[in-house]
């Protein structure tokens, strides 16, 4: 969502003008793009993401400046599949948090998934229905809270706290042991090698593709001001990415992350593009005001816990696809490592404000930061608490500051 | 999901338009805990009528409306739409029956961009997926029928509050309803757009739409409303053509006596001789402005001085306010208060120097929900002292009976929740915060907004009041005849400066509006106003 033309704080009513007004430069073509570059206001939603953009690329230069190896293809691309499981979190955090509430429960759902899928499997049922036992476990549960919170009317907070402890309990009940994972779909799922490397004239013609398509969107686009440093950046981000899977021949990723991915760009159009998506900013924005604008509030609060739910049991299955083995005390706090990909990635705790790509992005940094600590040797794992500590205090501080500055 | 219980048909009433109403509510009565918000209350809608409700600050308008549109559930009573007896369980439920609603706060989401809070719930789609652009489109066409030229695409809450007001009606709109209503729709709107909207209300007439329209505004209500309904404290008083009556006995029906505050005060203003003591201003700001919403603008203010702002929307003249009390900073320009000069960068500070400040954003900047009248009103004062010095209990509770009775702020309960005020009695708690701190300075933004006849007189009479104790005051309001009653200087706004200044000696509305618009609009915004 790009803001066009916006106005000045409190300002621009009736007789605006419908575009920017009117420069010296105005007329010539550089003169307009230089114009748009120059007088750019990134909307109060994007001002983070690029913020988190910027860190994320200054870390990995960093780290490329410090250690040998740092930003070759392959450990970049690894950091997406060490963490698949926490980007399909995020993505369901997002929602939940996008509505102004929380979910703790995802961290001891990922335990529990964990556990049902090698307890099924274990016991001798299908992969399959293994995964759609899973699925729709962590799905229900999500529900379940959701409906507590909607029809009760208690702090989500609260229920998703009880969620938590109802989860973490279950999986003792399967088993206080670990239980391990020798399924071969969920063996090949885990560890076979896609590759991904692009040939040059591959990359070239994605790269004349990216092109392409976001020259169309300036097109379409009305406003030149607010669409150009979007479309520029993610053309750069494009672009970079690119010539990342052209960097090593040899490079491979797993279906983790494919899925992940996947996840992300469901989520995106879910969020943007459906009914259900925009209810869940418009409550977050104000559910009083949604309640009487006639939207489905009840629906879609419940929606996106089970939406949380389904995402933390997806995660689940990835996170028994990289640890294959299921078990109780699995993924301990890893709802709050969720919750901060989120924050750093932009989102505001509030509610109404936040993109998903955003929390991919969040991921992406606490990634980097283990990835850091890896690479040094020196430094120990605590570190990257400390690092994730302060992060999240400067992106909170930074928004607190872009919301005030709201007329 | 209008769940049809039985057909009943229902009679015009004696005196109504001929055929059957749209919607009738008969009988009606809602009790929020001890208090009963509506006692029996009958209202018949006809198509193609403008239909008023009236009454003071918590007369029951809004309650009758929220019962209605499913926001409220009725404790006795029928609805009727159409012949059938419905109920109507939530807002999604009366937007299906064909009722559209704009409610007295604007209920909107400040988040999202102005098409979206205009379509959300009717977006047009394609395989279940929003088509922004066709939305935008529609949009689009729909603020150009209101003359609302703002971008569909940009964020609402990057609006003034009197925009957000218009994308409100203009999702009303949007739908081929059969009832439409508007609480309130105008108080924050400036003439101009008041026009507009009535011809956009009385294209929908014409074309057989019910209307409900509810304002404290009597001239708006003699220019377009057809029939209305009186309410007093929750009863019915009657149902009148608006052609059959005179304001003056409209005004007697809703409070159930004379008027004579309204008259004393006009006595009282124009015997008053204009032109405060000369002494040294309380305020004066030196080429205050701000990048991108005020040019360098001087302003004085003398102690017993009552400075009027006049302008239009956007004029600058609530910027001006901002600034003033620091909830802008300034880029360029000083300030002097009291004599010092001083740089304001928070309200904090503003307040310490005694400076006060009645946002025109009562909803987002002002009311306190979900705490107590008494705690709203003491807010400000409490803020002054410190929060280690609490307020001593018994000095609470003088202030806030003081003011509560001052204002005749209802229900008379310092302990009732404030979001279960009417809206009027809000604004009166906000005014009472303000003038509890006792300041030398008070910057009014639309200070009776919202607020009834018989209160608006006497809150006009309390800021003529505390002029005449000494008190600088800075007023600002969309309607032009109540700056030019109250002030002793009108300083006039356009395109966010200041282009007129005079001493308030016989200057007529004309005058101001002439000022306002230049010399080529003045004839025709004249002869509207
Ligand atoms: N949710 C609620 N809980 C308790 N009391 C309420 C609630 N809503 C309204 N009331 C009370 O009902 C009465 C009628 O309020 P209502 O909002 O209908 O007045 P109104 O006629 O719209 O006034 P105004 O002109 O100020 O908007 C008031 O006394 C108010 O305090
Ligand atoms: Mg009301």
């Amino acid at each position: 969502m790009s803001t066009q033309t916006r106005p000045a704080p409190g300002g621009a009513t009736t007789p605006a003008p419908r575009t920017a007004p009117s420069t010296p430069a105005a007329g010539s073509r550089p003169g307009r793009w230089w114009h748009a570059l120059r007088t750019y206001r990134p909307s109060a939603q994007l001002v983070p993401l690029l913020a988190t953009l910027a860190l994320f690329l200054g870390m990995l230069q960093v780290g490329g400046l410090r250690y040998e190896g740092f930003t070759s293809s392959q450990v970049i691309l690894n950091l997406l599949t060490d963490n698949a499981f926490l980007v399909v979190l995020a993505v369901g955090m997002t929602f939940v948090i996008l509505t102004g509430g929380i979910d703790l429960s995802v961290g001891s759902v990922v335990a529990l998934s964990t556990m049902v899928a090698a307890w099924t499997l274990q016991d001798g049922w299908s992969p399959y229905a293994a995964i759609a036992a899973t699925l729709t476990v962590g799905t229900v549960l999500g529900l379940l809270t959701g409906l507590v919170i909607h029809h009760f009317d208690v702090q989500p907070f609260i229920a998703t706290l009880a969620g938590m402890f109802l989860a973490r309990g279950l999986c003792y009940l399967i088993s206080v042991e670990s239980i391990p994972i020798r399924d071969d779909t969920f063996f090949f799922l885990a560890s076979e090698p896609i590759p991904i490397a692009l040939a040059p004239w591959q990359g070239g013609v994605v790269i004349g593709l990216l092109g392409l398509g976001m020259l169309a969107a300036l097109v379409r686009r009305r406003s030149l001001r607010s669409a150009l440093v979007p479309v520029l950046v993610g053309l750069g981000v494009g672009m970079w990415v690119t010539l990342l899977l052209m960097g090593d021949p040899a490079l491979t990723t797993t279906y983790s992350v494919v899925i992940a991915l996947a996840t992300v760009a469901v989520a995106v159009l879910v969020l943007h593009r459906t009914r259900f998506g925009r209810t869940v900013y418009a409550i977050g924005g104000s559910e009083a005001s949604a309640l009487l604008m006639g939207l489905r509030v009840g629906l879609v609060k419940v929606g996106v816990y089970a939406v949380s739910g389904f995402c933390a049991s997806l995660g689940g299955l990835l996170f028994a696809f990289y640890m294959l083995s299921g078990y109780s005390l699995h993924a301990v706090g890893m709802e709050l490592d969720a919750i901060a990909a989120v924050v750093i990635g932009g989102t505001l705790l509030a509610g109404g404000r936040g993109l998903v790509v955003g929390s991919l992005l969040g991921v992406l940094v606490l990634g980097t930061i283990q990835t850091f600590i890896s690479f040094d040797g020196t430094l120990s794992s605590w570190w990257t608490k400390i690092v994730i500590g302060a992060l999240v205090l400067v992106f909170v501080v930074m928004q607190r500051v872009l919301t005030r500055r709201q007329p | 999901m209008a769940h049809l219980e039985s057909v009943k048909p229902t009679s015009a009433p004696a005196g109504g338009p001929p055929g059957d109403p749209v919607v009738a509510m008969d009988d009606i009565s809602i009790s929020f805990g001890a208090v009963r918000a509506l006692d029996g209350v009958s209202v018949r809608l006809y198509p193609g009528e403008v239909h008023a409700l009236m009454g003071e600050n918590g007369a029951g308008k809004s309650t009758l409306i929220k019962a209605l549109t499913g926001v409220y559930g009725i404790d006795s009573g029928t609805v009727t739409v159409e012949g059938r007896q419905v109920r109507l369980a939530s807002p999604s439920a009366a937007q299906e029956a064909g009722i559209s609603t704009v409610y007295q706060e604007v209920n909107l989401c400040t988040n999202l961009t102005v098409a979206e809070n205009m379509m959300l719930g009717r977006e047009p789609r394609f395989l279940g997926a929003i088509n922004t652009r066709a939305m935008n489109r529609r949009a689009r066409a729909t603020l150009d029928r209101l003359g609302l030229d703002v971008d569909p695409a940009s964020t609402l809450g990057d609006h003034p509050i009197a925009v957000q007001q218009l994308v409100a009606i203009a999702r009303a709109v949007d739908v081929d309803a059969k009832v439409l209503i508007l609480d309130e729709p105008t108080s924050s709107l400036d003439a101009d757009e008041v026009e507009k909207l009535f011809t956009v209300m009385r294209r929908l007439r014409a074309a057989g739409v019910a209307i409900v329209f509810v304002s404290h505004f009597l001239d708006q209500i003699f220019e377009i409303t057809d029939r209305m309904t009186i309410l007093r404290n929750g009863r019915l008083v009657g149902e009148r053509m608006t052609a059959d009556l005179t304001q003056l006995e409209l005004v007697q029906l809703m409070i159930g006596r004379e008027l004579e505050v309204l008259e004393k005060l006009e006595r009282e203003l124009d015997a008053e001789d204009a032109g405060p003591a000369s002494s040294e201003p309380v305020l004066r700001a030196v080429g205050l402005g701000r990048k991108g919403s005020l040019l360098a603008t001087d302003l004085e203010v003398r102690p017993g001085e009552v400075v009027g702002l006049a302008g239009l929307l956007g004029s600058g003249r609530t910027e001006l306010a901002r600034l003033l009390f620091g909830a802008d900073t300034s880029d360029t320009g000083t300030l002097e208060v009291s004599g010092r000069r001083t740089r304001l960068r928070a309200p904090r500070q503003a307040i310490d120097r005694k400076v006060a400040f009645l946002s025109e954003n009562r909803r987002s900047e002002g009311v306190i929900g979900d705490l107590s009248v008494a705690d709203n009103m003491l807010l400000a004062l409490q803020a002054t002292r410190g929060w280690l010095r609490p307020i001593p209990s018994a000095t609470r509770r003088r202030l806030v009976d003081e003011y509560i009775e001052a204002l005749d702020i209802r229900p008379a309960d310092p302990d009732a929740l404030m979001r279960n005020l009417s809206g009027g009695n809000q604004q009166k708690v906000l005014l009472a915060r303000w003038l509890i701190t006792e300041p030398d300075l008070l910057i009014l933004d639309e200070p009776t907004r919202g607020i009834d006849v018989g209160a608006k007189a006497q809150i006009q009479q309390l800021v003529a009041d505390l002029a005449r104790r000494g008190l600088g005051v800075v007023f600002i309001s969309a309607e032009l005849e109540e700056v030019l009653r109250l002030s002793d200087r009108v300083v006039t706004m356009r395109d966010r400066r200041k282009i007129d200044e005079r001493s308030n000696v016989d200057v007529a509305v004309g005058d101001v509006l002439e000022i306002i618009a230049g010399d080529a609009r003045a004839e025709e915004v004249g002869a509207r106003a």
